[in-house]
C-alpha cells in the first residue's frame, strides 16, 4: 500500500483556534489617489463647500505667509510651515461638527485656526509665552503636538469614552508619513480597531520627516496600506485636492459616526517650505520637485475649477485675498505686542495645589524678582 | 452595596476594595490593562471587577502600555477617571513617553484647563523570586518627572485610603505596589472611616529615640523587623513610612531626625541617583545642626535587578540595615 492510499480519508483541517478572516478586498486603498477637481466627479461636488474651501484655502495660505515672516522678525520662535498643503489642513477643520474633536501636530496650526481658535492663541506655543495659548475645551482642540504620533492614542480614547457615554462624537488626529513609523501610530490604529472608536486618522504624506524621504521611512505599499492590517478601511487621496480631502474625510467621519470604527486617511501632498524656518531643504531635495509640486498647488487646483465652472469670479477672489489680508493685518499688528508674562504663573499649574516643595521654589523665585525690582528703582 | 468586613485581610484584597468602591462611588472611574477582565489581573487585584461593573468599565486591553496609557489620556480628557493597570515595574516602560510628555505635563502645558485624573498603578520591587524584567524599582524616574504625584502604601489600611485618594486626585499619580507586600496580611475593618489617606503625609510606624529609619513600601517590614532586632544592641530606632515620595512630607522627617538626631535611608531601589540621595540632602539641609553623623543610605547594589536566586544578597536586610545604623558614630554623638 502506498502513503496515499494509506491516508484514505484523513483530509487535513485548520488548527483548532483558527478561524476565517476579515476579507481584506473592501479595505484597500484605490490604486491612485482619489480626485475631485478636474474629474466628473466635481460635478456632485457642493458649489457652496468648495467655495468656503477657497476662500479658507486663501486665508491658510495668507496665514503661513505671515507667521514665517513673523519668525524673521523675530515675533515666532519657529514655525513649521504647511505651505502646499493647506487642503488637508482646511478640510480637515471643516469636516467635524462642533461637538468633534481635532487632535493637530506640530505642522497643523493652520488646522487649529481653521477649526475657530484665535490665531494669536494658536501660536503661543511657537511664540514660547506658554506652551498651549487656547482652551482646548472651547473649540474642541487639543493640543498642538511635538512628540511625534502620541496624539493619535488620546484620540482613539477620547473617542471610545464619548462612544461609552453614548455621546456621537467623532474624533479627527493628524499625524505626517514620518509619525507612521512611531509605536504610537501602531498602537493607537490597533487599539481603534478593536475598540471600532469613532476615529478618523489623516496622514499628511507631505514627502518629508524633515530631511528623510518616504522611501527610507516605510517599505508599505502606501500609508494608506498599513490600515489593513489592523482590519480598517485605507483611503488614499490626492491631498492637495481640497474637494477630493473634504469628501473622503466627510465619508470616515460619517462612518466613524455611525459605529462603523475608524478610517485611516493618506493624503498625498509636499511640503513646499522646508520643516521650519531653521531648516536648509537645499541639502536634500533639488528645485526642480519643489517646482513640480508648485504646479499642482491646492489653491490653483481649486481656483480652475471653480473658475471653469463660473463659480468664482472676480469679486469672490477679492474678497477671499481682503479677507485674508485683514487677518494678515490683525495677526501681525497684535504679534507685534509683546505678550505680558508673570514669572510667578510658572508654578501655577503643576499640580492641582503646589506641593511643599514648590512653594518653597515659588518664594525663591519670588524673592529673586523682588530684588530685581528693587535693583530697578 | 453589601459591605463585607475583611479581617484580617491581605493588601491586594484591600486594592481590589479600593478599587471597586471607587468605582461604584463615581461611574467615571475606569479600569483598563492587560488581563484585568476575566483573569483579574495577574496580581488578582482587579478580581470580580468585570463581573460587577461590565467590560465597558474594565477592559482587557491588547497588550501595548503605551498604547494603554495614551488611550487613558484620551479618556481623561473626555471627562473619565481612568485607572491603569501596568503588568508589572519594567513593563511599564513603553509607556515612559506617554507619561513624562503628556500625563504628567496636560495640566501645566494647557495653564490647568485641562487636568489628567490618571492614575497608574504599578505592581514594583522584588523579594518575589521574578525573573528578568519582573522586580524593578522604579521609583526614581517618576520622582524626577514633576506633575505626577509618587505614592507608595506599606500597610493593607494603606493600601485601600491612599488608593481611594489617588483615584480622587485630579491630579496623576503613579501608584506603587509592593509586590511582595500583595499578600501581607493585617487586621483591617474597611467600614471604619479611615477611608482616604491624603497624599503627601509620612507617618511615623514605631517611635524611637536613637536613630530615625526613613524608609517606604516594601523595605517598611523590614526596617520594622530591624528596629525590634536593634533592642539588643540597645538601639531604639524609629520608623518613618513616607507613604508618598512626591509630595515629600518634609516636616514629618524632619521633625523625627531633629528628635534622634540620627538618620538612614532605606529602600530597594539603586543608591547612585536613587531616592536616598534626594532624601539624605533634605535632611541634611534641613536638620544639619541636630544631626550627629552623616545621612546614611542603604539601598539595592547599582546593577541590573539580580537573577531571583541572588536576589537576597541585593535587597536591604536587617543585617546591612543594623550595621549601617551602627555606623552612625555613637562615640562622637555621646
Amino acid at each position: 500500500m502506498t502513503v496515499m492510499e494509506q491516508r484514505g480519508t484523513y483530509r487535513p483541517t485548520p488548527p483548532p483556534a483558527w478561524q476565517p478572516r476579515t476579507d481584506p478586498a473592501p479595505l484597500l486603498p484605490d490604486a491612485v489617489p482619489y480626485r475631485v477637481l478636474g474629474t466628473d466627479a466635481a460635478a456632485q461636488a457642493d458649489p457652496e463647500l468648495m467655495r468656503r474651501l477657497y476662500a479658507q484655502l486663501v486665508r491658510g495660505r495668507r496665514y503661513n505667509v505671515q507667521a514665517t515672516a513673523l519668525t524673521k522678525q523675530g515675533r515666532l520662535a519657529v514655525y513649521p510651515s504647511s505651505t502646499g498643503q493647506e487642503a488637508c489642513e482646511v478640510a480637515a477643520a471643516l469636516v467635524l461638527e462642533e461637538r468633534d474633536w481635532l487632535f493637530p501636530s506640530y505642522r497643523d496650526t493652520l488646522a487649529v485656526v481653521a477649526r475657530g481658535v484665535d490665531p494669536v492663541e494658536a501660536l503661543t506655543l511657537l511664540r514660547g509665552d506658554w506652551h498651549t495659548g487656547y482652551d482646548p475645551y472651547e473649540h474642541r482642540v487639543a493640543p498642538l503636538c511635538t512628540p511625534l504620533a502620541t496624539q493619535l492614542p488620546h484620540a482613539v480614547g477620547l473617542a471610545h469614552a464619548a462612544r461609552l457615554r453614548g455621546d456621537d462624537v467623532v474624533a479627527l488626529a493628524m499625524v505626517g508619513d514620518g509619525g507612521t513609523s512611531e509605536g504610537d501610530f501602531h498602537e493607537a490604529l490597533n487599539f481603534a480597531a478593536v475598540w471600532q472608536a469613532p476615529v478618523v486618522f489623516l496622514v499628511q504624506n507631505n514627502g518629508f520627516a524633515i530631511s528623510v524621504p518616504l522611501a527610507k521611512q516605510t517599505a508599505a505599499p502606501s500609508l494608506a496600506h498599513k490600515a489593513v492590517g489592523y482590519g480598517m478601511p485605507g483611503r488614499l487621496v490626492d491631498g492637495n485636492d481640497a474637494a477630493a480631502v473634504h469628501e473622503v474625510l466627510a465619508d470616515a467621519v460619517r462612518r466613524a459616526r455611525e459605529g462603523g470604527g475608524p478610517t485611516l486617511v493618506e493624503a498625498v501632498t509636499y511640503r513646499i517650505d522646508a520643516h521650519t524656518n531653521a531648516d536648509d531643504a537645499t541639502r536634500y531635495r533639488g528645485d526642480a520637485e519643489v517646482q513640480t509640486w508648485r504646479e499642482h498647488d491646492p489653491i490653483q487646483l481649486l481656483e480652475r475649477e471653480l473658475t471653469a465652472r463660473g463659480l468664482l469670479d472676480e469679486d469672490a477672489r477679492r474678497s477671499a485675498r481682503d479677507a485674508a489680508e485683514a487677518m494678515a493685518a490683525d495677526l501681525r499688528a497684535r504679534m507685534n505686542q509683546d505678550p505680558v508674562l508673570d514669572p510667578m504663573d510658572l508654578f501655577s499649574h503643576v499640580y492641582a495645589e503646589p506641593t511643599p516643595q514648590l512653594r518653597e521654589q515659588q518664594a525663591l523665585l519670588r524673592a529673586e524678582l523682588e530684588a530685581e525690582q528693587e535693583g530697578a528703582h | 452595596m453589601t459591605t463585607v468586613a475583611l479581617k484580617p485581610a491581605t493588601m491586594a484584597q484591600a486594592l481590589t476594595r479600593g478599587l471597586r468602591d471607587a468605582m461604584a462611588a463615581d461611574p467615571a472611574v475606569h479600569v483598563l490593562g492587560e488581563d484585568v477582565g476575566a483573569l483579574g489581573g495577574v496580581f488578582r487585584v482587579t478580581d470580580g471587577l468585570v463581573k460587577e461593573f461590565g467590560e465597558d468599565r474594565c477592559t482587557d486591553t491588547p497588550l501595548a502600555e503605551a498604547g494603554i496609557l495614551g488611550t487613558a489620556v484620551g479618556m481623561a480628557m473626555y471627562g473619565l477617571r481612568p485607572v491603569v493597570e501596568m503588568q508589572f515595574d519594567a513593563f511599564a516602560y513603553p509607556a515612559f513617553e506617554q507619561l513624562i510628555s503628556h500625563v504628567a505635563r496636560m495640566r501645566n502645558r494647557t495653564r490647568g484647563r485641562m487636568p489628567l485624573p490618571i492614575t497608574v498603578r504599578v505592581p514594583y520591587g522584588g523579594g518575589i523570586g521574578g525573573v528578568e524584567h519582573h522586580s524593578d524599582s522604579s521609583e526614581a524616574y517618576y520622582m524626577a518627572t514633576p506633575g505626577l504625584h509618587v505614592v507608595t502604601p506599606a500597610t493593607v489600611a494603606d493600601a485601600y485610603g491612599l488608593l481611594r485618594a489617588s483615584i480622587a486626585s485630579d491630579d496623576p499619580v503613579v501608584f506603587l505596589e509592593p509586590k511582595r507586600l500583595y499578600w501581607s496580611k493585617d487586621a483591617w475593618n474597611p467600614e471604619e472611616p479611615t477611608d482616604v489617606e491624603p497624599i503627601g503625609r509620612a507617618v511615623v510606624r514605631r517611635p524611637g529615640r536613637s536613630a530615625t529609619l526613613i524608609t517606604y513600601g516594601p523595605s517598611v517590614p523590614v526596617c520594622l523587623e530591624a528596629a525590634e532586632a536593634a533592642r539588643a544592641e540597645g538601639w531604639d530606632l524609629e520608623v518613618v513610612d513616607l507613604r508618598s515620595l512626591v509630595p515629600f512630607d518634609d516636616e514629618t522627617v524632619a521633625a523625627s531626625v531633629r528628635r534622634t538626631g540620627r538618620a538612614v535611608v532605606v529602600h530597594e531601589s539603586g543608591s547612585y541617583g536613587g531616592p536616598g540621595g534626594e532624601i539624605a540632602a533634605r535632611v541634611t539641609e534641613r536638620c544639619f545642626h541636630h544631626l550627629e553623623a552623616p545621612v546614611l543610605r542603604v539601598a539595592g547594589f547599582d546593577l541590573p535587578y539580580p537573577p531571583p536566586m541572588l536576589e537576597r544578597h541585593h535587597l536591604p536586610g536587617v543585617d546591612r540595615i543594623l550595621d549601617a545604623v551602627a555606623r552612625l558614630q555613637w562615640e562622637a554623638g555621646n
